[in-house]
């Protein structure tokens, strides 16, 4: 089959491999009919994640079709079509059974690795590197997808495959990321990024009762498509001094609940990227983490922080004192695919939200390469590319 | 709290008390225990060592852990004869390993499970087969890795309380000498059962024993360690998750 590997940082290549096979009772395999791109994959393509191996095949967002069940599945059937979590998780562990399925105990294959890394492994991701199992990913005309019941929902009738597709990742991520604020009505909720996580959890704030939502970005097209389809308010960090402006819009009081939909690659304009980027390049810092500090800044004293933009490893200027003084609330994580996509459906099939927009451009798998570059660059208004394998 | 209480006492030997493990033919001067040692760990470093990045390192990596499995497999170790060492023959203090993890099952599920030791197989990669002979005893075999053979003994169980404790020890003359204790706790908060493993295998005496012995621990501890993550995700999931044999620009994974 063809697949998009990963050969080095920002080296892909479309490769012809063998196709995925049955190897655990609980596996199936899907023939894949979406593979989004995600603003994780950067971080790999950019090299910030360690444990790549030349010939990885990456992908973690996508949706498709059941071609062959493993034995031990019950409810699975061929000709289902599904959405798939990003996260491999194996729905028996203590962590699966309380809904905390990214910290799944049992859906990494590597987990002495990832062990050694962070102290307790964490659950597999599809293609992301083998500290998180080194599974393969979705960019691929097929995908093996262990622990198949518990990680892929069928799609309701009537709800398209372009709307399903970001129930994957995007959509669970931006709704994980509002849920841990804990919203109380009157809020008002700040987003950091306005990609395709940013987006989600702009709607999904107002699904959990916000008032109002303000949203963060330099990309004309993105804060645009914040305004259409979140109803956010938006600031470009590139105008505006984003403190000075979050300050004016709340009454002086800072909004009561920030949202980090960045990251670990966040861009700022001025002297604190380049002391960010330089460590980072020296490995002094592995993370840069402008958005952190603005937000630990901005946040109203008691509110919290929701931080769902990717870090692996150190970061540095760390604002501690103003989190401590001002009381505030920090809440993170990998998000739990399997615990939201059920809901997410519900609310697309309802008509609630329809993540479809976030789909600007459906290619072929081979011009994955050419996408990645696209994407990364965010060029011809790109938010989201999508293979079509 | 008891875990440390536990291993100080094994380090000044109170409740273990080593038996002259038994000899093979005169030239062997590798007791049975660092032969067991050795060869596990050989190949635990042979298998680190190719996994290293750094050619230099893991070269010099999978070299020692080579000619330790060699050493593990033959019983002829050429340092000792060089030195005129013979570590089959003295008694050496035993090295532990300890693991502990929490298994979401009832206490008596998990305890059940691993007091029937011909269970223990289907997640221990480094043994064969055991064999239950009767009550208390049983016949183990254990892969020397890298397909250099296997190495068996007896085994009895000194104390077996249900669903809190199994203990068990190598048979006096066995080839090697081994001690197993396997403790039960049901977990605060309906977290499941927790369980801890300690082993006590013989280690090599002197100088070159010690550093040998430093050398084995960690990577005999990591091979054991997965052993009993895999029961754990067994018990859990029915299954232990691997890439072994998925597709990926590479041809078919290894794991
Ligand atoms: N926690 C999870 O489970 C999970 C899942 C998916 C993605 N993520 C992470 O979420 C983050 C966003 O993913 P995405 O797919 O939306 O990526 P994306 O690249 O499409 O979007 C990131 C956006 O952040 C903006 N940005 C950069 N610096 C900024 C700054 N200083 N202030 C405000 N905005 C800034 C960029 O302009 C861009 O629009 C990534 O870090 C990704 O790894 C996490
Ligand atoms: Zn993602
Ligand atoms: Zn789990």
């Amino acid at each position: 089959m063809k697949a998009l590997c990963w050969v080095g940082t920002n080296k892909l290549s479309v490769e012809r491999i063998p196709d995925p096979e049955i190897l655990n009772p609980h596996d199936a395999i899907v023939r894949v009919g979406l593979s989004s791109v995600c603003g994780s994959d950067l971080h790999l393509l950019d090299g910030y994640v360690p444990t790549m191996r030349e010939g990885d095949v990456i992908g973690h967002e996508f949706m498709g079709e059941v071609v062959e069940v493993g034995p031990a599945l019950k409810k699975m059937k061929r000709g289902d079509r599904v959405v798939v979590g990003s996260v491999v998780a194996c729905g028996g562990c203590w962590f699966c059974d309380t809904g905390q399925y990214s910290l799944c105990d049992n859906g990494n294959a590597h987990a002495a690795v990832a062990e050694k890394a962070l102290g307790y492994p964490p659950a597999g991701i599809f293609g992301y590197s083998h500290a998180f199992g080194g599974y393969s990913g979705s960019h691929a005309q097929y995908i093996r997808v262990p622990f198949a019941e518990t990680g892929s929902f069928i799609i309701p009738d009537g709800v398209r495959d372009e709307s399903a597709l970001f129930c994957s990742d995007a959509f669970p991520t931006g709704f994980m990321a509002a849920d841990m604020c804990g919203i109380e009505p009157g809020d008002i909720v700040a987003v950091w990024g306005a990609g395709g996580v940013g987006q989600m959890a702009m709607q999904s704030a107002y699904l959990l009762g916000a008032s109002r939502v303000i949203a963060i970005d330099r990309f004309p097209e993105r804060l645009a498509l914040a305004r259409q389809h979140a109803r956010a308010e938006t600031l470009n960090y590139e105008e505006v001094d984003v403190l000075e402006a979050l300050k004016e819009m709340t009454g002086g009081r800072g909004p009561d609940r920030c949202i980090d939909a960045v990251g670990m690659e966040a861009h700022t304009p001025g002297a604190e990227h380049y002391y960010d980027l330089v460590k980072q390049q020296l490995r002094i810092e592995t993370d840069r983490p402008a958005v952190l500090r603005q937000a630990i800044m901005a946040c109203r004293k008691g509110g919290t922080l929701s931080i769902v933009g990717v870090y692996g490893g150190l970061i540095d200027k760390f604002p501690m004192g103003v989190a401590m003084n001002k009381g505030l609330t920090f809440r993170m994580g990998q998000m739990h695919a399997q615990k939201y996509i059920p809901r997410l459906l519900d609310y697309v099939q309802a008509g609630a939200v329809d993540p479809a927009y976030m789909l600007t451009h459906r290619w072929p798998l081979e011009r994955g390469p050419e996408g990645y570059d696209m994407f990364k660059h965010k060029t011809d208004k790109c938010v989201r590319v999508a293979f079509q394998p | 709290m008891a875990a440390t209480k536990r291993s100080s006492r094994a380090a000044t030997s109170a409740g273990y008390h080593p038996r002259t493990p038994a000899t093979g033919t005169s030239h062997v001067n590798v007791g049975p225990a660092e032969r067991v040692v050795s060869a596990l760990a050989g190949a635990a470093l042979a298998y680190a060592g190719a996994q290293r990045k750094s050619k230099a390192g893991g070269v010099a990596l999978a070299a020692l852990g080579t000619s330790l499995a060699l050493r593990g497999a033959t019983g002829v170790c050429p340092v000792n004869g060089l030195f005129g060492r013979n570590s089959a023959t003295r008694q050496p203090a035993p090295i532990e390993i300890k693991e502990t993890f929490t298994v979401y099952r009832d206490l008596s599920q998990v305890y059940g499970y691993w007091r029937r030791f011909e269970n223990l197989p289907t997640f221990m990669e480094h043994l064969e087969s055991v064999e239950e002979l009767d009550e208390r005893r049983s016949h183990w075999v254990a892969r020397i890795p890298g397909g250099l053979g296997t190495v068996a003994w007896d085994s009895e169980i000194t104390r077996d309380e249900p669903n809190r404790l199994i203990a068990y020890q190598s048979l006096p003359g066995s080839q090697v000498d081994q001690s197993g204790e396997v403790r039960f706790r049901q977990a605060e908060g309906n977290k499941g059962t927790e369980l801890q493993v300690v082993l006590h295998y013989r280690a090599p005496l002197g100088k070159l024993g010690k550093g040998v012995a430093k050398l084995l621990n960690p990577a005999l501890a990591e091979l054991i360690r997965s052993d009993i993550r895999r029961f754990k995700m067994m018990m859990e999931t029915g299954e232990v998750p691997t890439i072994e044999g998925q597709p990926s620009g590479r041809g078919h994974d290894q794991g």
